[in-house]
């Protein structure tokens, strides 16, 4: 069985989205785990991409990398989870 | 009650049960001696050691009670699930609903709705009031954002200077530093001039209202952080963006709500078509996708401001 090179591609970053799925529940800092989840939309963006659904991609970038993330940063501040950002020791408390 | 004071109200700009209503004057220092009076008797009551005993035992059946009804209702919600599924029909299985519905809407799909990318044809023609079921869901949760979150307008944070002051918090203004602004000034034209491409082309390329909607609400949102609100304010207000969401699904509602009443099937439609892949193609879907796309567009500025400046 030949790969083509979009295969392995393919491939590649389902393996990456498994990753970042799993760490973002063994994460323990709240602002790492926001992190992560933002990446794992960038990746499924680029899957919708490959899988020739140009829509989705458009709007998974949107929502899913943009704006559910600019939201859930914000309710982590309205938590006091993200607090000392500033002082680079965020300890996820 | 004279008609402006009412309207003042209907807006939102005076509270009518200002001076009727008692409020609490107390002061925050007797406020906070109460406070600590009551956690004293409290503590003091644990102390003994039969009321211990007594609390004990309410609260174990308290939450004995609360476990039994979270799993019961948790039983039910599957039970009603799987009934769902066990009602589908079975994967790949030969089954005239489905497969008889694709083979039309991809056959005749161009033909009957004027619209080049079928799944615009589908979402905005065939299938429209799913789409508008799903613009009111939007409607009802920025709704409930602003119930929970909003506050009236003497408490509303103008800046984020007052968003600090009244949490106590150091604060860091991101719509101060340079880097900011100008990548800003550069970017949200183009944004917008994307979204606006992408809800417009929703007939004859990838996109339509939601995607189209969704950029330009990112576009408000970056706009908003990089300048901050007072001037955000000015060009996307509160009460513009309440009756461009109303009017556009009161469209919605005014053209596709009668299918829930003929049972999804469509009325004769008298629109021209015109021709697939121009601009002006596709009947009511290039309108219908203009109406998602402000109801999706607001609706995600709408969070982002209130869960910035609200309660």
């Amino acid at each position: 069985m030949v790969l083509t090179l979009t295969e392995i591609l393919k491939i590649l970053l389902l393996v990456l989205l498994v990753v970042c799925a799993v760490s973002v529940n063994l994460t323990k800092s709240l602002l790492q785990a926001v992190i992560i989840f933002l990446s794992y939309s960038s990746v499924m963006c680029i899957l919708w991409v490959l899988m020739e659904s140009p829509d989705l991609a458009i709007t998974e970038a949107a929502v899913g990398a943009g704006i559910s993330g600019t939201l859930f940063l914000l309710t982590l501040r309205r938590l006091r989870a993200v607090d000392d950002i500033e002082e680079g020791g965020e300890d996820g408390k | 009650m004279n008609k402006s004071r009412f309207l003042s109200w209907l807006y939102g700009e005076t509270d009518v049960m200002e001076d009727i209503l008692e409020l609490d004057e107390t002061s925050d220092e007797s406020r906070e001696q109460l406070k600590r009076e009551k956690r004293r008797l409290r503590r003091e009551l644990l102390r003994s050691g039969r009321a211990k005993k007594v609390i004990g035992a309410e609260t174990k059946g308290f939450y004995a009670l609360y476990h039994v009804v979270a799993v019961v209702s948790c039983i039910m919600l599957i039970g009603v699930l799987l009934f769902a599924v066990a009602n589908l029909p079975r994967y790949g299985e030969e089954n005239p609903e489905t497969t008889e519905m694709v083979a039309r809407y991809v056959e005749k799909g161009v033909e009957e709705t004027g619209a080049d990318n079928i799944v615009a044809g589908m979402i905005l023609d065939y299938r429209a009031f799913d789409t508008l079921g799903e613009s009111h869901v939007l409607f009802t949760a920025l709704i409930c954002v602003t119930i929970l979150l909003r506050l009236d307008r003497k408490n509303m944070r103008k800046t984020y200077e007052d968003y600090y002051a009244i949490r106590g918090e150091r604060f860091h203004d991101i719509s101060r530093e340079a880097i900011m602004r100008n990548v800003a000034a550069v970017l949200v034209p183009c944004i917008f001039v994307f979204g606006i491409y992408v809800l417009l082309n929703g007939q004859n390329g990838p996109g339509g209202g939601f995607s189209g909607g969704a950029v330009m609400g990112a576009a408000m949102i970056i706009f908003s952080a990089a300048f901050g609100f007072d001037k955000a304010d000015r060009v996307f207000s509160k009460r513009l963006g309440a009756w461009v969401t109303f009017a556009a699904l009161s469209f919605y509602s005014a053209a596709k709500g009668y299918v829930f009443f003929t049972g999804a099937n469509h009325l004769e439609n008298h629109i021209p078509k015109g021709t697939p892949g121009a601009i002006l193609s596709g009947g009511l879907i290039l309108p219908l996708d203009i109406a998602v796309g402000m109801v999706v567009a607001f609706t995600m500025y709408g969070f982002y401001n209130l869960f910035m400046r609200g309660k």
